[in-house]
């Protein structure tokens, strides 16, 4: 159901765009005004959600170590799973971020007779979360050609190692073919595993038909309706420099695809989506395992009320004593 | 089946597919063996708890107090504002559902709630509606629902069935921790004096006498005392166990099981004649009867009150540095909490033992250093001597207990003492052990007979590990360092894979250990050694 509603949320928001656009003629709604306020909500959004984690203290250091802990000299410590210093959690930090390295650990449960349970490898997800979010990062910074002129290197070695297969006119991208792929599969297996159907919010499904409704807009754009490029490049360079001008003639799809990623910026500080900031803050990954090396400071510790020694022994000191335990008083 | 004995086939006749109701729709069923009994008035009233009453788990009414959402609302506020953990767990789950089939309660009971990322969703889907912009908004659609009785419920039954164990946040691509959530929630429950009975009484007995089991000072003493007679039996050496004794060089805090329960006793009467051997100058603590800590599993501030003494007897007693025995979550708050909360031990010394010179660089602040990194650097030294075919009676398997696993990750000290002790040494599947080793299933304090069905269910995927190198390899003991291990593992592997019995690392080290003038015929239980009876009989 919550799939349902969220693909029928992505229609609507393109028909939103199709009539605005199509038949109203708001340009400069669509091309100007709502690209400008969208970005506007994604910074403040993303830095406001940054403080707002950020403000609250990291009372304790709760690291979970997946590997042998730094302790005596001779035995080998597992420095990237259970890293005891500043380096080499930013190292852990950076595999993670870069190579999802704890979904590449995960394992299948298996219930078989016996009863017996079994643990096979299971890469799919992994493979599939990573393909996506490279395919995505790649994918948007080759969108940085819009927005420089002359367009810089780096994009276009990117654009032609991502062209590289020389397929088709234009040049397909892989990013292209392997995002729209990454995102149904992730659609997919959301819809068919029980438990992760069950556990499957609107929030989840909305996000992956906007950015699948984006890619599928781009590659249209480029492959099929085709649109007229340097206009784009007139109304993006326009952004940039605060002097925007929404040109008539761009094609439809286009603004489909912008009030999509339009869409896609103003709701991403208010969603799930903003795990690419909270991984950096996640205190079970960030945090070096050198407790008890180094003292962790809690800005909030309070004195609480305890049980004194005295206290302690007052109430048995006379047992103490029968027993031949030394006591502070006689 | 309510008096029914459990049997294995039925509890392993799981369902894994969810129902095809909404989980919000479905509503808590607290029934029997699956829920801990409500904590006793007086121990409530002894820590000063709030709201402590008779109220009974399986009535309706649950007697909350009149403003308890007020009380659940400010308190999750006040969470969420001390704990950025917890903040940015509520936020960034994407529910990709890595987690689901890691967690044994699921594994064991099919519980769709028992799922990490559900599990969390029950205070997230609070948190959303009261605290988020796109909740206030889109309600449900946003995944919020409203706080009810209902859902108090459902955090009583959950947030009770999951042991912190934190297998989860191995395989969370952001770590998210369960355990953080689960004590967010516990602690919101104890807010409405809605905590059980086998938590807040061992707090309120630690709290008055020092350790969980509420031995006073001379029973403490009694059961040393008892312990060096049985030394003597088994080894014919009388071996010295100072007790608040001022001056010495090392103190030395064990969970209280180690001195009074079974099989842990074992492990103690290893302690004795480890220290006895190297002639440690060490003193035990009547008051710091404990290193485990209840509190942990009721509230931080619990947790720092029952912490609190550990290191005010080390200054009473003026002793330079702490050795800590075999226990799991005692070892995650003296590693991950004690510094932070009681600290700063700067009245102690920087750990060195006295035996080797070693330094625990590793302990330098915290200045406690765990048994298993003390002994093991004895043996790499070659101050111990063992004869491994002690052991030879046993044929070994080792647990990882989760919260030294995945919560400082002592994996390799346990195993070399192993090797060093015994000639039968065999690690469980490799899913199975270190960072990915499965919890007993009674951990955090719901190791009650009145839960047994839910322990047996979340022991499943540790027996069942224990039960494959049993058929391989006909392993007969399964070792850890835990004292809730030692306690509720018996029964788990009486229930999935009878025949295998628990122990401590260190009543292998006492079994191997050659001791000066020693004369010895069996073990540390008082059985003869594999091919000592023979002999008798001959």
């Amino acid at each position: 159901m919550n799939a349902f509603y969220a693909l029928f949320a992505v229609i609507l928001l393109l028909l939103v765009a199709w009539v605005g656009v199509g038949t109203v003629d708001l340009y400069s709604l669509f091309g100007i005004i709502i690209p400008y306020l969208a970005f506007t909500i994604f910074i403040l959004g993303f830095l406001y959600r940054i403080i707002k984690w950020a403000i609250s203290p990291v009372p304790f250091r709760i690291p979970t170590t997946c590997g042998q802990q730094k302790s005596l000299p001779w035995l080998k410590s597992s420095k990237l799973d259970n890293p005891h210093n500043a380096f080499w959690t930013i190292i852990r930090m950076a595999l993670e971020v870069l190579t999802f390295r704890s979904l590449f650990r995960s394992t299948r449960a298996e219930l078989r007779e016996g009863p017996k349970i079994t643990y096979g490898d299971t890469k799919w997800l992994w493979a599939g979360g990573l393909a996506f979010h490279w395919a995505f990062l790649i994918i948007i910074l080759r969108h940085y050609r819009f927005f420089v002129e002359p367009v810089p290197a780096f994009v276009l070695y990117l654009q032609s190692m991502d062209g590289l297969f020389q397929i088709g006119l234009p040049v397909l991208y892989i990013t292209d073919a392997v995002i729209v792929v990454a995102a149904s599969y992730l659609f997919v297996r959301r819809v068919f595993i029980p438990q992760v159907r069950y556990i499957s919010l609107f929030a989840d499904y909305f996000p992956l038909f906007l950015i699948g409704g984006i890619a599928v807009t781009g590659i249209l754009m480029r492959y099929f309706t085709k649109i007229d490029v340097s206009a784009v490049k007139e109304l993006t360079l326009g952004w940039i420099n605060f002097k925007p001008a929404a040109p008539e003639g761009i094609g439809i799809m286009f603004y489909l695809h912008l009030f999509l990623v339009s869409v896609l910026f103003a709701y991403f500080p208010f969603s799930k989506l903003m795990h690419l900031g909270g991984i950096f803050l996640s205190p079970a990954r960030n945090l070096a395992n050198n407790n008890r090396a180094k003292r962790h400071v809690n800005p909030w510790n309070y004195d609480v009320k305890v049980h004194t020694y005295e206290e302690y022994e007052d109430e048995f000191r006379e047992v103490m004593k029968e027993a031949d335990l030394p006591v502070e008083k006689e | 089946m309510s008096d029914e004995k459990l049997k294995s086939e039925q509890l392993a006749d799981i369902d894994y597919n969810p129902p095809s109701k909404d989980w919000m729709d479905v509503k808590p069923v607290i029934k029997k063996g699956t829920f801990n009994y409500p904590a006793v008035e007086a121990s409530e009233k002894y820590l000063d708890l709030p709201f402590s009453r008779k109220w009974d788990p399986r009535d309706d009414d649950w007697k909350l107090p009149e403003n308890w959402k007020e009380i659940v609302l400010k308190g999750l506020k006040d969470l969420l504002g001390k704990y950025r953990s917890f903040k940015v767990f509520m936020d960034i789950c994407v529910r990709c559902g890595a987690c689901a089939d890691k967690c044994h309660f699921y594994l064991g009971s099919g519980d769709p709630k028992n799922m990490p990322v559900l599990r969390a969703e029950l205070l997230r889907s609070v948190y959303r509606n009261d605290f988020t912009t796109a909740g206030k908004i889109f309600g449900k659609l946003a995944g919020a629902r409203e706080l009810t009785e209902d859902v108090i419920k459902e955090w009583f039954l959950y947030f009770y069935q999951c042991t912190e164990c934190r297998r989860c946040s191995v395989f969370c691509p952001y770590g998210i921790d369960t355990a953080e959530i689960t004590m967010m929630g516990r602690e919101l429950l104890n807010k409405l004096g809605l905590g059980i009975d086998w938590i807040n009484t061992p707090a309120a007995n630690c709290f008055r006498t020092g350790n969980h089991l509420g031995i006073q000072p001379h029973g403490f003493k009694d059961s040393v005392d008892f312990a060096v007679d049985d030394l003597l039996d088994f080894t014919g050496i009388r071996v010295e166990a100072p007790i608040n004794k001022k001056g010495a060089e090392i103190l030395f805090v064990v969970p209280s099981a180690d001195y009074f329960g079974d099989p842990h006793y074992f492990g103690f009467l290893g302690y004795l004649a480890l220290f006895h051997e190297i002639g440690l100058d060490y003193t035990f603590s009547t008051f710091a009867s404990e290193g485990g800590n209840f509190g942990l599993f009721h509230s931080a501030e619990m947790m720092k009150r029952l912490n609190a003494k550990i290191y005010a007897e080390a200054r009473r007693l003026g002793v330079k540095w702490i050795i800590g025995g075999e226990c799991g979550h005692m070892w995650r708050v003296l590693h991950q909490y004690m510094d932070t909360i009681n600290g700063p031990a700067d009245f102690l010394e920087e750990p060195v033992s006295p035996i080797t010179g070693t330094k625990f660089e590793n302990a330098k602040s915290t200045k406690m250093v765990h048994i298993a990194e003390f002994t093991a650097d004895l043996i790499k030294h070659n101050k111990v001597k063992f004869d491994r075919s002690r052991n030879d009676h046993w044929i070994v398997t080792f647990h990882d207990s989760c919260n030294t696993a995945r919560g400082m990750g002592i994996l390799d000290e346990p195993r070399y003492i192993i090797r060093s002790t015994c000639n039968n040494f065999y690690d469980m599947p490799e899913n199975t052990i270190r960072e990915q080793t499965f919890c007993c299933g009674s951990g955090s304090g719901i190791g009650t007979d009145e839960n047994l069905e839910m322990r047996l269910r979340g022991g499943f995927p540790r027996a069942n590990a224990v039960k494959y190198v049993r058929e391989k390899h006909g392993v007969n003991l399964l070792t850890c360092m835990c004292a809730i291990d030692k306690a509720t593992l018996p029964a788990v592997m009486d229930f999935w894979v009878p025949g295998v019995e628990l122990a401590g690392v260190h009543e292998l080290v006492g079994n191997a250990l050659i001791m000066k003038g020693e004369k010895r015929s069996g073990d540390l239980r008082g059985q003869p050694f594999k091919g000592e009876e023979v002999k008798e009989h001959v």
